[in-house]
């Protein structure tokens, strides 16, 4: 794994964990229609309110505590960590929230805040469907009408959660545009947006896209940090020395540093998916192998051609096939605050068999980019480090397709399902009837 | 000749609304993207809407995510992608098409013309023969760069307004533009619909209040009963959908082009019917 190669920034003037956009050093901004302006200054202003609101921070509280099962615990993880150097080895299990994964952490507090502006539906992108099932929760538990956009393709990987969110209520839209992954839906839930923004929220899945989002999915992300933090020194009477978490969009890797940005003695290590490898260009690795240009709203690192065209991502995970990252993630790594590296899928799926062989722990894929960083990072600290790792998400909706890597499965099989699941896919995109 | 050798551009789209307006009627504008169907036949398509009667014309620079645009442009704009079309592309057609006398603005999202340098493209631009450029994801607020840069090459800038905006925004957004302001009728996306939106009159009158001069309305625009309607109100009548649609729609080339230049005189006939 190689360290990715950054601009050096001058950042001894600034306490990162400050930082509140529109723009993170040359990162961030938006760049949106005209037609969108009004609805994000609505939301900037409602979540602004929010913060300081006590009686919205004490619903969240409470939602937080009796719905999403929080705080999660850490789990240390000794017989993976003696692959891992003999360093100490500690996990924020994200993975045990409601729905599985860090997402209802945003979620439940953007379903909030549409209540609050007084709109009634919600719609969100999703790639592996950890966010689209998220959102379709907290819209069934708020009464709120909900739209799923999913790339076509994901759709096909990822069924079982497709399968969730109709169950839930929501209506997903398969799209069929581009690469027919995150990136095509994100711009789907755009185009929807900007015909129904009186009406509607759009509930964003990351920490990207135009400002606010950015801050806003930050702020309802960093309990993450905040309770690792506290924990982990309750634990060890020490702060790790370092924090590992996987990057797509980056929402749970920054809700996992956030706390730890102004802790100097913290190293922080975000792994992005590497898929078949930097030099193969079939990737999703936009601060390790892009450069910065502007993509779906914002300032950041991109991956993208000559012309300024998208290329193409790639990742086993479906969660972490995106093209570009946030911008405060962009602004960490051209500061040096924190470091990329790329994970390739065989390294991931490793880790991915490690840590269900010797803990008993399935998880999910995008988390397991982090668990091979980690693996590496206890090598190159020694026995004497503690790190920790953000298990963003848990492998339920990856069993098939770990199931497909290791080949636990017959081709007879595979072929069988695979027919069996096309029979019986629903055709319409309005759900089943639930 | 390449498009940098090329002479000053003949027209603007100030230029051209205004003599539209001498003649007692609003301007026809034309979109089309370079590449669809190919790079010679948008050409062809370009100059067909020319002779048809458009005023000015929007050529298009494809992008791979270009979230303000219906299902038309879109499937046009993956045909362009597939076809490579490139900047150096869009150039030689801006030459072309400019060589007709019609002003011609350059529409693209921005990531393109971050990408191949601002001051760059605001250059090359000129160079071409093109009047300006519009940018559906630029708001002003984000938009130093090519404000200076336009400044430099004295080229126009066209940003949009929404039903959304406030009036402080059409304010800004109007002191910002030159050349026109694109009113977009609607809340949504490209694509034709059955009738204009209510609000498009109503978010001229306020633009105008806010200080712009020219004003032109898109999104949605398709029928020569629709031009005649928002002529009535507006100082421009953009089409890009339709236009598109009609070399979707055709078995050829010829076919397409040929569509396009009855459209656009069905246009013209319509932006000169208003009451």
């Amino acid at each position: 794994m190689s360290t990715s190669q950054t601009t050096s920034q001058t950042t001894s003037d600034r306490t990162f964990s400050q930082e509140r956009g529109p723009y993170f050093g040359a990162f961030g901004g938006r760049f949106v229609p005209e037609a969108l302006v009004a609805a994000l200054d609505e939301i900037e202003a409602a979540h602004t309110a929010a913060m300081s609101d006590p009686g919205y921070l004490a619903e969240l509280a409470e939602l937080h505590r009796t719905y999403t099962g929080r705080p999660s615990i850490l789990t240390e993880v000794p017989r993976f960590a003696a692959h891992a150097g003999g360093a100490r080895v500690i996990l924020k299990r994200e993975d045990l929230n409601h729905t599985g994964s860090h997402k209802i952490n945003n979620v439940l507090g953007q379903a909030l805040l549409t209540r609050r502006m007084g709109k009634e539906r919600i719609i969100a992108e999703t790639g592996a469907g950890q966010h689209g099932v998220a959102t379709a929760t907290a819209a069934a538990l708020m009464g709120l009408e909900c739209t799923i956009y999913m790339g076509e393709e994901d759709t096909r990987r990822q069924a079982l959660n497709v399968a969730r969110m109709r169950l839930l209520g929501a209506q997903v839209v398969p799209v069929t545009a581009g690469s027919r992954t995150l990136k095509d839906a994100v711009n789907e839930a755009f185009r929807d947006w900007v015909a129904s923004v009186d009406t509607t929220h759009y509930a964003f899945g990351t920490v990207a896209g135009p400002h606010p989002f950015p801050v806003l999915v930050r702020d309802l992300q960093r309990i993450v940090g905040i309770e690792a933090r506290q924990q982990v020194l309750d634990l060890t009477g020490r702060l790790p020395d370092a924090v590992a978490a996987c990057v797509g969009g980056g929402s749970n890797a920054i809700g996992i540093f956030h706390a730890f940005l102004d802790d100097p003695s913290v190293a922080l290590h975000g792994y992005e998916a590497g898929g078949d490898g930097l030099a193969s260009g079939r990737h999703a690795a936009p601060i390790s192998a892009g450069s910065t240009g502007v993509f779906q709203g914002a300032r950041q690192f991109v991956m993208q051609d000559e012309d300024g065209q998208t290329v193409e991502s790639h990742s086993i995970s479906a969660g972490l096939d995106y093209p570009g990252v946030g911008p405060e993630h962009s602004w960490l790594a051209a500061s040096g605050r924190a470091q990329y590296h790329p994970v390739t899928d065989a390294q991931a799926m490793e880790a991915f068999r490690l840590l269900c062989r010797t803990e008993g722990i399935i998880p999910a894929i995008e988390s397991s980019h982090a668990l091979a960083g980690a693996l590496d990072l206890g090598k190159e600290l020694g026995p004497d480090a503690v790190v920790l790792v953000s298990l963003s998400g848990r492998g339920d909706k990856d069993v098939d397709t770990a199931a497909r890597w290791f080949g636990l499965v017959s081709d007879a099989d595979l072929v069988a399902s695979e027919a069996e699941r096309v029979a019986e896919a629903p055709q319409d995109t309005e759900g089943s009837g639930w | 000749m390449s498009a940098l050798e090329t002479p000053a551009r003949v027209g603007t789209a100030a230029a051209a609304i205004d003599r539209a307006t001498a003649e007692g009627r609003a301007a026809l504008v034309a979109y089309l993207p370079v590449g669809f169907p190919d790079v010679d036949g948008s050409i062809e398509a370009a100059k067909a809407a020319v002779a048809g009667g458009a005023d000015v014309v929007e050529l298009g620079l494809p992008y791979s995510d270009p979230t303000m645009d219906g299902a038309t442009i879109q499937r046009a704009t993956e045909v362009c992608l597939t076809n490579r079309t490139r900047p150096a592309d869009v150039l030689r057609a801006v030459e072309a098409v400019a060589a007709t006398g019609a002003a011609v603005l350059v529409m693209t999202y921005w990531p393109p013309i971050d990408r191949y340098g601002v001051d760059r493209w605001a250059a090359d631009l000129a160079n071409a023969g093109g009047a300006g450029l519009i940018t559906p994801d630029l708001i002003p607020d984000e938009a130093g760069a090519w404000l200076a840069a336009s400044d430099a090459h004295d080229l126009e800038r066209v940003f949009l307004v929404a039903p959304s905006s406030t009036d402080a925004r059409l304010a800004t957004t109007a002191a910002a533009c030159r050349g026109f302001v694109y009113a977009a009728s609607l809340m949504g996306v490209t694509g034709t619909r059955a009738s204009v939106g209510a609000g498009a009159a109503d978010l001229v009158r306020r633009t105008r209040a806010a200080g712009a001069e020219r004003v032109c309305v898109g999104l949605g625009v398709s029928t020569p009963a629709q031009a005649t309607e928002v002529a009535g109100y507006a100082d421009g009548v953009i089409v890009g959908s339709a236009f598109v649609q009609r070399l979707l729609d055709a078995d050829s080339t010829t076919a397409g082009v040929k569509a396009v230049g009855e459209l656009a005189e069905a246009l013209a006939a319509g932006v000169r019917a208003r009451s």
